[in-house]
This record gives structure tokens, C-alpha cells and sequence, in this order.
């Protein structure tokens, strides 16, 4: 096939996706991305000279929120389903070394 | 009839008129998924106490006025991947073992407006990443007409509960074909809206930009009254597109004389199993005998809509799915050496293996010197596709073709070949590109028994061309047909 | 002879706007709430949430563009910047690439070497994210998403910089420009103001630039000079050696006056930028861009020339004034209900540029109303107190916006006018001090001076300092 996804790309892309994956999972996935990647490489058979690219089917533009406060106090709610918790907070692995 | 054989609208009357009560209808429906979801496993969560409670209030609703809808009081089941407040949404994923929204989906927030109960949540492959709902985490759903057969997916759930008469109706989404697969795999009708129609405030995301909730039901009849109920403009959702076209159920009229029908060749080709094409053939005569104009036509591009797909729907994923890392709600892993750690082992214990390769796809091609190559080259491609779409209507009313290459395959015999699997949704995919509304209304069954659906395709924001071909052919083809396992269930009425 | 370097600065500059609510969801901007309580589904990144644009947002962001000499995109997108961090509730920032709303402007400044545009490369719209608090306890991090989607501007400067002079100039600058806006009010130590600095050095002479650095973390003008000094120091000392300085993004620890390499490999630092399929294009109509222009206030060098021209106060004052949007403020209000300019701008650039000196504040911190002071400018002229009462009433003033009408009645500070007690008590003063009388009348006007200062000491500091004099050379 075309497309050889080499270990160092697994490798950055399970630092991208912060996704681990086995030595086995490892070569099934370099394995099936390189196979959707060749086929993906069908769309090179298209001439897109010119084309823009389109991220939304409709001109749909301009929509706002006027600057008003409608949220009040909610916090109960957002941490109900937090695996941790503390003094109202999120709680996490420590981010500084 | 028992209660269970009715169509949604038809129970919503007999609720009206008061020879069913609410109660009884959940009652019913309750029943009915005691009795056979061990087989078929359509939902991941039956919320029988609590849809008790609610139809007693429907009633009282009712009867006060509070709700006058033609749907009130009538049961549903909602896919997992739409919020339910305080009820468990997992979009049958292990990531989101445990949530419980402190909201609703707007699509969910019309529908109790309207005086619906919910029965529970359905099953789906996993973030509606499949097309056999064998991807979820909390076992495969099983297809009612074979239970040795995938019910299509990714609402695979939602589709079984309605062909099972689990449900009266169920909400569903596409993103590529989800609703209207599913529903062809298990002789039910599901339609897909316009982007825009229905709010996405509150529908987990996979693919944002081609992300649709949608009704499915026994019946085109059932999914007008269901999309009159749940579009709406939401300006929570900046997508969200205001109409006021949406009284769909004008459209449910017997006569398509002179609507101009198209069947793009390209769909009728190769890979194409030959007795869905008798089938879909077969409708598109009967639409014929009723004084549609059909003809066949080159819609071309046919071939590229689905690596467009996988790169646009994949990227977006990587995006959307990347909030779910342990933080915040859902699953974080138990041992882990800090914080990267626990995102690693969060992501990679709690997604499965068909959603990992998408999020890793996604990542990869919007990464850094692939961004041009992949991403934008795909929506240019999606530009063309739109435009052949245009070209298209320009011409015709409605857009016949297949749903899928070719009915419900074995348990089993889709994930061993991805690709293969994506494949099989090269006739439903480039309506989510394009944004068009799209239906699959059952035509037939094949050889092995298993139903084959139809598909009609209408231009942006033209549900009512569909609707009116699906009325059409359903008033020729006859009232809709239960699997033959699904016996019925409630109380019988005249 | 040793080789002479050049640094070349280019600022990123993020400002928190002035808006009431957040960038994308209803949820309130206010400072010092308890963790989380201005949290909804968006801001916390709930699953099914969705993002709606601020129409405010994109007003300030014009505005700023407009009065930056900026070119505005009238069609311009929001992104997604790809990044795990607690901080940031969805794991990407809502941000603009590739379509930034701003683009192609430039300031000019003004140093020792004289005046000199710095460019703008863009300015574009963006979210901030949520604030991580060490917990010493538990040695975990918890996470406050109340500032999570509070909205920014990120001003990004062309790399024109070229030292530490010239960065606060643009900074003190930019500072002004946005808060004559109304856009934000810029404190750099809470944060609502921040800069990030990109540096890199060559030879004087040099073509290319050479290898940059950023540095985040700091908090005030003082740290950013130190952390440009330090920086240049670190890269030279590198090249020196015939070592390579590594483009990355430092964090500036202004203790140890040194910076600290913030990468590790887990941060790919690949964003992964895409449009964001969940917001819909900005157009500006150039109806829109015309009201906005509009609606422009006055900016600092249309004041400065206002003020010279409309007001009789000397060109300093009115650059002092013009300054501060806060000093201004309070000057043309204070000026409007008193109707004497010059007086105004004397007590502004005298008594509270010198407390706010001995407080160690800056003019934006001053609480006093114009109208306590347009009252207290009526009192003195009218004679109703004298100019040592007026003093120590200002104090009261500055400290507490007391009202001075009624600070004065009720501690008893009016002028006393009575010309029999007043002629009582100079009698008594000449006649116990022969000395200073006789000093006076052999030719030492000082003497007299000192005959007025008993006066006023017997007369509790409330006589007409022009009466005792008057009194004094009439008796004597």
C-alpha cells in the first residue's frame, strides 16, 4: 500500500489523541490508517482547483447572543458528575512538577 | 388492535379520545421491552419508574389542556447520545459509564413539551461511530426480523425498539446514514432533517457538521407529526436554521403526479445486491403508476462522498471527543502516573477500539503539514458533491435510490473489515455532506426475510417532497409490517 | 572587540474585554466569585453543549482593530486550537487562525530615540481559560472554570521591538488606546492585561532573526523589562558559547530573575486547527464597520489637542491628564460642574498625583467623585474655607469621596469673617510678640509673616489669610 505509517507516527499521534495503545494495538493501527489513508488518496483523482472549501452546507452567518446574564450560580449541577472533587473544584493529578 | 401494534399517531389519538390511557401505553410498552430487549437488547437504560410517574402527569396534562399535541402522552425511546436530564446518557460508551446530564436536548425539552414520555435510553455503536451497533460497550442489539442479524447502526437501538413495538416511536441521529441504515435493516422508517432543523444543543457530538436528530417510527405518517414536534429554532445552537416551513404534516397527501423523481445510475451499479435493487426498482414503479415522473441519472461523484466522510467526520471527532479525559464526568481510570497518564489511560480504557481509530485518523490528518492535503481537500470535495446535489434538484423533486448495498448482515461479519463496513454507507453518507433531508421507508424483504428500505432524498429544507413520495408509496404498499417475532403487546382496541 | 547584538521583540498581548458575560455562553465575567459559581454546560464543556458568539465581543475586537489602524475582515471564522489541559474545559480553544478579525495595523511610539511605529500583525478574538490552584494538602491541582470562556483579544505585534524601552512604550500605549475604548480596563497584575514577549537576538547588521523564544508569566511592566534583560543575557551567552538557542516557550520566574523551558514532550505543540463546524461565519457589513467607527470615543491624541486648545492649562497638565482614561474621566466631569478648568487640573496634577504617589497607586485607582471635588473648588472660592482647610478636606476626599460641605460644617473649618474678633486677636499678638513688631517696622517684611502665622494659629487656621494680612499692617 501507499501509505506506510511509520511507529514515530503512532507514537505522535497517541500523543495528539492522548490515546495509549498496545505493541499490538499499535500495528493494527498503523496498519488501518494507512489503509483508510490510501483510500482516502482517491479524493486526488478530483480537481478541486478553484473550489472553496465548504465547512458549512448554508449561509447561515452572524448569529449572536446579545451581552446579558442569564447563567446564575449552577455549580452544584456542573460537578455532579465529577470522578473528584474538592472545596468546589475539579480535582486533577497536579499540573506543575 | 393492541395497544403495541398502533402507530404513534394513532395511539395518540386513541389516548385523546380516552379509550387508552397514558399509563396503559407505557404500561404496554414496558411490557413489551420485559418481554423480548433480553433477546434483542435495544436500550441501555429502562426508566420504568419514572415514565410511570410521567404518564401520570401526561395524563393530568391532557385532561387539564396543558398538552393538546397529536403525540402527547404517546411513549418514545431516545438514543443514548442525546441528553436526558437526569437520566444516564452514556452514548454507549465506557467513557460515560456514569453520566447523568444536568440538561436536556432541546430535541428532548420539545418533545416533554409536547406531552412525550420516555421510556428509556436505546443502544448504539459506540459515540455513533458503526454501522451495526455492535460497537457498543454495553453489548450488541440484535435485529428483530433475525436476531442472528446487526440491526444497522448507528442507531441500531432506537430502529429494533420501534420494528420490536418496544417503542412507539424513537429519536435517532445520522451523521452518515444512522437513522436511515438502521431503519431500512429493520423495516422501520426513519428520516433525517435538514442540518438545522433540529437543535444539536444537547446531542453528543461525533461529526458536528453533519450531525442530525431525527425520528423513527412504523411510519411516514408517525416521523412528520415526530419532526413537526421536535424541530424548532434554538439559539443555543448557532447552526440551528429558523423555518417556518415546518408543518410537515401538510405534506402527508396521496399524489405525486408530476413530481420528477431521479434514480442516480451510479447507485444502481456495481456492489449493489441485486434483489434490493429489484426492490428499490419496484417502489420507484409504483411511484411511477402513480403519475410521478421517474427517470435514471448520472449524479456522479458517488464514489468520493465517503473518504471525504471519514476525513471530515474523523477530524471533527478528534475535536469533539477530546473533552472526555477524566476531568470533569465520566470514567477516569483507577491507576495512573500523572496527569498525562490519566488522560492516556482514561481515553484508552474508556473508548473502544472503533473510536479510538477514528479519534486517531482525525488527529493525524488535521496534524501539522496534513492539514491541507486531507482536511481542506475533503471540504472541497464536499463543495463538488453539494453541487452535483444542486444540479441534481435542479431537475428533480426527489432523489430514489437504496439505503444500503444490501440488507442486514451476521452478527459479526462487519468489524473484522472496517473499511468494508464503510463501504456500505456510500448511499447515505454524501445526504450528510450535501446537509439534505433524507428518508428510508420499507419496500420488501429479501430471500432470507430480512427488510430492505428505500431511500428518498429531497432538496434543503424540502422534508415535504419526501414525505409526500413516502405517503404516496405507503398508501400503494399497505400498512406497515411487524417482524414476525414481534407479537403484540397492551390492551386490544376497536 | 566583542561582538555587538540587536534584539528583536514581537509582543503578544491578550486582553480580557469588558463584556458582562462570557464569549460564548451567558455565564458572568465578574471578578472574585467562589470557584465554579459562574459556570454553565458551555463554559464547563459538557458534553452536547454548544457555543453562541457574544455580539459584544466582536465589537470591542472592531474597535480596537479601528483605533490600532488596523484592516478589518469583514468575513472572518472562529477555529479550534487542539490542546489537553485542565484549564481548558473541551481540550481546545475557540480561537482565530485563519481569519483573524483584525489584521495589518500598527502604533506609533514614542522613546528617548524618538517616535516609531510599531505593527500589528493581527488581532483576533478568543476564549480564556479556567484558573488551576495548587492544593499544597493533597499536592493535586483544582480546577475553577470561572474565567473559563471569559473573552479575549490577542494583539500580536510584528516583531518592531528592539528593547525593553520600546515594549513598555507600546504596552503603556496599547494600554491607553483600550481603555479609552471602554474595551478593558488592562490591569496587568489581575491579569486582565498580558503580555507574552517573543525574542530572539542577532547581530547588529544581521539579515535574518534569529531562533525565538516566548515567555509567558509576566505580571508587570517591571517583570517584563527584567525578563527581556534576562533573555537577551541567556541567548547571547548561548551564542557565545557556540550553542543553539531552542525556539520554545519559556515561563519567566520573576524571583529568580531566570526562565524556565515550559515544553515536555507529552505537548506536541500541534494544534490542529480546523474551523469550528459549531459556530457560523462573522460578517461585517460595512454598515456595521461604519457604526462602530461612529461610535468611537474620543481617543488620547484627540483629547491631548482638545484640552490644549479648549482649556487654559499648561501642554504639561494636559499630558499628564490625557494619560490616564481615569484622570481625564474625572478632570472634563469635574470641569463640566465647576466650570473652572484650570482649577481643577491644578488639584488633579498637585494634591492627588502626590497622594497617589504616597500610596504607591496608579491614577486608575483613584474612588473620589467629580463632584465632591467640584464642590470642594466651589468652597474655596467662595471664600467658605481658606487653602490650608481646602488641603486637609482633599485629604478627606481622596481617602473617603467624603462630601466637603458637609465634612466642613460638621467639624467647624468655614473662614471666620468676623472683622472684631479678628482685629481682637491681632491686637493680642502684636502686643505679645514687641520683637517681631519692632523687627517689622526696622524693614523685615519676613517679620510680618510671622505676625500672619500667629493669627491664623490663634484663629484655629480658619481666618482669610488676606484679611490677617490686611489687619496686621493696618494696626501696626
Amino acid at each position: 500500500m501507499a501509505n506506510i505509517i511509520s511507529d514515530e507516527t503512532i507514537e505522535y499521534v497517541g500523543i495528539l489523541a492522548k490515546l495509549e495503545l498496545s505493541a499490538e494495538e499499535k500495528e493494527q493501527a498503523k496498519k488501518d490508517i494507512g489503509r483508510m489513508l490510501d483510500y482516502v488518496d482517491k479524493l486526488n483523482e478530483l480537481d478541486t482547483t478553484g473550489v472553496e472549501p465548504m465547512s458549512h452546507v448554508f449561509p447561515v452567518h452572524n448569529v449572536f447572543r446579545e451581552d446579558v446574564v442569564t447563567n446564575g450560580d449552577d455549580r452544584e449541577n456542573m460537578l455532579k458528575n465529577a470522578p473528584a472533587v474538592k472545596d468546589g473544584s475539579w480535582k486533577v493529578p497536579k499540573t506543575v512538577e | 388492535m393492541q395497544i403495541m401494534d398502533m402507530t404513534a399517531l394513532e395511539l395518540g389519538r386513541k389516548i385523546k379520545e380516552k379509550e387508552v390511557s397514558v399509563k396503559e401505553a407505557v404500561q404496554a410498552s414496558l411490557d413489551t421491552i420485559e418481554a423480548k430487549d433480553e433477546a434483542l437488547h435495544s436500550f441501555v437504560t429502562v426508566d420504568a419508574e419514572r415514565a410511570l410517574a410521567r404518564a401520570d402527569e401526561v395524563q393530568k396534562g391532557i385532561e387539564d389542556g396543558t398538552y393538546t399535541g397529536v403525540l402527547a402522552g404517546v411513549p418514545a425511546a431516545v438514543k443514548d447520545n442525546i441528553c436526558t436530564e437526569n437520566l444516564l446518557t452514556t452514548c454507549s460508551s465506557k467513557i460515560l459509564y456514569n453520566f447523568v446530564p444536568p440538561y436536556s436536548a432541546q430535541a428532548v425539552s420539545n418533545l416533554n413539551a409536547a406531552g412525550g414520555v420516555i421510556l428509556g435510553k436505546t443502544n448504539m455503536d459506540e459515540f455513533a461511530m458503526g454501522s451495526t451497533t455492535e460497537t457498543s460497550a454495553y453489548g450488541v442489539t440484535r435485529n428483530p426480523w433475525n436476531l442472528e442479524h446487526v440491526p444497522g447502526g448507528s442507531s441500531g437501538g432506537s430502529c429494533a425498539a420501534v420494528a420490536a413495538c418496544e417503542a412507539p416511536y424513537a429519536l435517532g441521529s445520522d451523521t452518515g446514514g444512522s437513522i436511515r441504515q438502521p431503519g431500512s435493516f429493520c423495516g422501520v422508517t426513519g428520516l433525517k432533517p435538514t442540518y438545522g432543523t433540529v437543535s444539536r444543543y444537547g446531542l453528543i457530538a461525533y461529526g458536528s457538521s453533519l450531525d442530525q436528530i431525527g425520528p423513527i417510527a412504523k411510519d411516514i405518517s408517525d416521523c412528520a407529526a415526530i419532526l413537526e414536534m421536535l424541530a424548532s429554532y434554538d439559539k443555543k445552537d448557532s447552526t440551528s436554521v429558523k423555518r417556518t416551513d415546518c408543518d410537515f404534516t401538510s405534506a402527508l397527501v396521496d399524489d405525486v403526479k408530476g413530481m420528477r423523481i431521479g434514480i442516480p445510475s451510479d447507485y444502481l451499479s456495481a456492489g449493489l445486491d441485486e434483489e434490493v435493487k429489484a426492490a428499490i426498482l419496484k417502489a420507484a414503479d409504483v411511484l411511477k403508476q402513480k403519475g410521478a415522473i421517474v427517470e435514471e441519472f448520472q449524479l456522479s461523484l458517488v464514489e468520493y462522498a465517503i473518504p471525504a466522510y471519514y476525513v471530515i467526520a474523523s477530524a471533527e471527532a478528534s475535536s469533539n471527543l477530546a473533552r472526555f479525559d477524566g476531568v470533569k464526568y465520566g470514567y477516569r481510570a483507577k491507576e495512573y502516573n500523572g496527569l498525562h497518564g490519566m488522560y492516556k489511560k482514561s481515553r484508552s480504557e474508556g473508548f473502544g477500539e472503533e473510536v479510538k481509530r477514528r479519534i486517531m485518523l482525525g488527529s493525524f490528518v488535521l496534524s501539522s503539514g496534513y492539514y491541507d492535503a486531507y482536511y481542506l481537500k475533503a471540504l472541497r470535495t464536499k463543495a463538488l458533491i453539494k453541487q452535483s446535489f444542486d444540479r441534481a434538484f435542479e431537475k428533480y423533486d426527489v432523489i430514489l435510490g437504496p439505503v444500503a448495498p444490501m440488507t442486514a448482515p451476521k452478527l459479526g461479519e462487519s468489524l473484522s473489515d472496517p473499511l468494508k463496513m464503510y463501504l456500505g454507507d456510500i448511499y447515505t453518507i454524501s445526504v450528510n455532506l450535501a446537509g439534505l433531508p433524507g428518508v428510508s421507508v420499507p419496500c420488501g424483504v429479501d430471500s432470507k426475510g430480512l427488510p430492505i428500505g428505500v431511500q428518498l432524498i429531497g432538496d434543503c429544507f424540502k422534508e415535504k417532497n419526501i414525505i409526500r413520495a413516502a405517503y404516496a408509496y405507503e398508501q400503494a404498499r399497505g400498512k406497515w409490517q411487524a417482524p414476525p417475532c414481534a407479537a403484540a403487546a397492551g390492551k386490544v382496541v376497536e | 572587540m566583542s561582538r555587538q547584538y540587536e534584539t528583536v521583540i514581537g509582543l503578544e498581548v491578550h486582553v480580557e474585554l469588558a463584556t458582562k458575560t462570557k464569549i460564548f455562553c451567558g455565564c458572568s465575567t465578574a471578578f472574585g466569585g467562589a470557584p465554579n459559581t459562574h459556570t454553565c454546560p458551555v463554559c464547563t464543556g459538557m458534553p452536547g453543549s454548544l457555543p453562541v458568539l457574544n455580539k459584544q465581543v466582536v465589537e470591542y475586537a472592531m474597535a480596537v482593530g479601528l483605533a490600532t489602524n488596523c484592516q478589518i475582515h469583514q468575513y472572518c471564522k472562529f477555529d479550534r486550537k487542539n490542546y489537553f489541559y485542565p484549564d481548558n474545559p473541551q481540550n481546545y480553544q475557540i480561537s482565530q487562525l485563519y481569519l483573524p478579525i483584525c489584521h495589518d495595523g500598527g502604533i506609533e511610539i514614542e522613546t528617548a530615540a524618538g517616535k516609531k511605529v510599531i505593527g500589528i500583525h493581527e488581532i483576533h478574538m478568543e476564549e480564556d481559560a479556567g484558573k488551576l490552584i495548587h492544593d499544597e494538602w493533597e499536592d493535586c491541582t483544582l480546577v475553577d472554570y470561572n474565567r473559563s470562556g471569559v473573552p479575549l483579544i490577542e494583539i500580536v505585534s510584528e516583531p518592531d521591538m528592539r528593547s525593553a524601552e520600546e515594549v513598555i512604550a507600546y504596552l503603556d500605549k496599547l494600554r491607553l488606546i483600550v481603555q479609552y475604548l471602554g474595551a478593558s480596563d488592562c490591569k496587568l497584575q489581575e491579569g486582565s492585561m498580558r503580555a507574552d514577549v517573543n525574542l530572539s537576538v542577532r547581530e547588529v547588521g544581521a539579515e535574518q532573526f534569529g531562533t525565538r523564544t516566548e515567555m509567558k508569566n509576566l505580571n508587570s511592566f517591571k517583570a517584563i523589562a527584567r525578563a527581556i534583560e534576562g533573555e537577551r543575557a541567556r541567548q547571547i551567552e548561548l551564542i557565545e558559547e557556540g550553542k543553539q538557542v531552542i525556539q520554545e516557550t519559556r515561563r519567566w520566574d520573576d524571583n529568580k530573575e531566570y526562565s524556565y523551558p515550559m515544553r515536555s514532550k507529552e505537548d506536541a505543540h500541534d494544534y490542529r486547527y480546523f474551523p469550528d463546524p459549531d459556530l457560523v461565519p462573522v460578517i461585517i457589513s460595512d454598515e456595521w464597520l461604519q457604526a462602530v467607527k461612529d461610535r468611537q470615543p474620543e481617543l488620547r491624541t484627540e483629547k491631548l489637542a482638545r484640552y490644549k486648545k479648549e482649556f487654559d492649562i499648561p501642554d504639561y497638565d494636559a499630558e499628564i491628564l490625557t494619560g490616564s482614561k481615569h484622570l481625564a474621566d474625572l478632570f472634563e466631569e469635574t470641569t463640566e460642574l465647576c466650570g473652572k478648568p484650570k482649577k481643577v487640573s491644578n488639584w488633579l496634577m498637585g494634591e492627588t498625583l502626590r497622594l497617589l504617589k504616597e500610596a504607591g497607586q496608579e491614577p486608575e485607582e483613584i474612588t473620589f467623585s467629580a463632584a465632591h471635588l467640584a464642590k470642594l473648588i466651589e468652597l474655596l472660592d467662595a471664600g467658605t474655607i481658606n487653602q490650608t482647610v481646602a488641603k486637609e478636606v482633599f485629604e478627606q476626599i481622596f481617602r473617603d469621596d467624603i462630601d466637603p460641605e458637609q465634612y466642613v460644617e460638621e467639624h467647624g473649618l468655614k473662614m471666620v469673617n468676623d472683622d472684631n474678633l479678628l482685629r481682637t486677636v491681632v491686637e493680642q499678638v502684636i502686643a505679645a510678640n514687641p520683637q517681631s513688631v519692632a523687627d517689622y517696622k526696622g524693614g523685615k517684611e519676613k517679620a510680618l509673616g510671622f505676625l500672619v502665622g500667629q493669627t491664623m494659629k490663634q484663629m484655629k487656621g480658619k481666618a482669610n489669610p488676606g484679611a490677617v494680612n490686611k489687619m496686621l499692617k493696618e494696626l501696626l
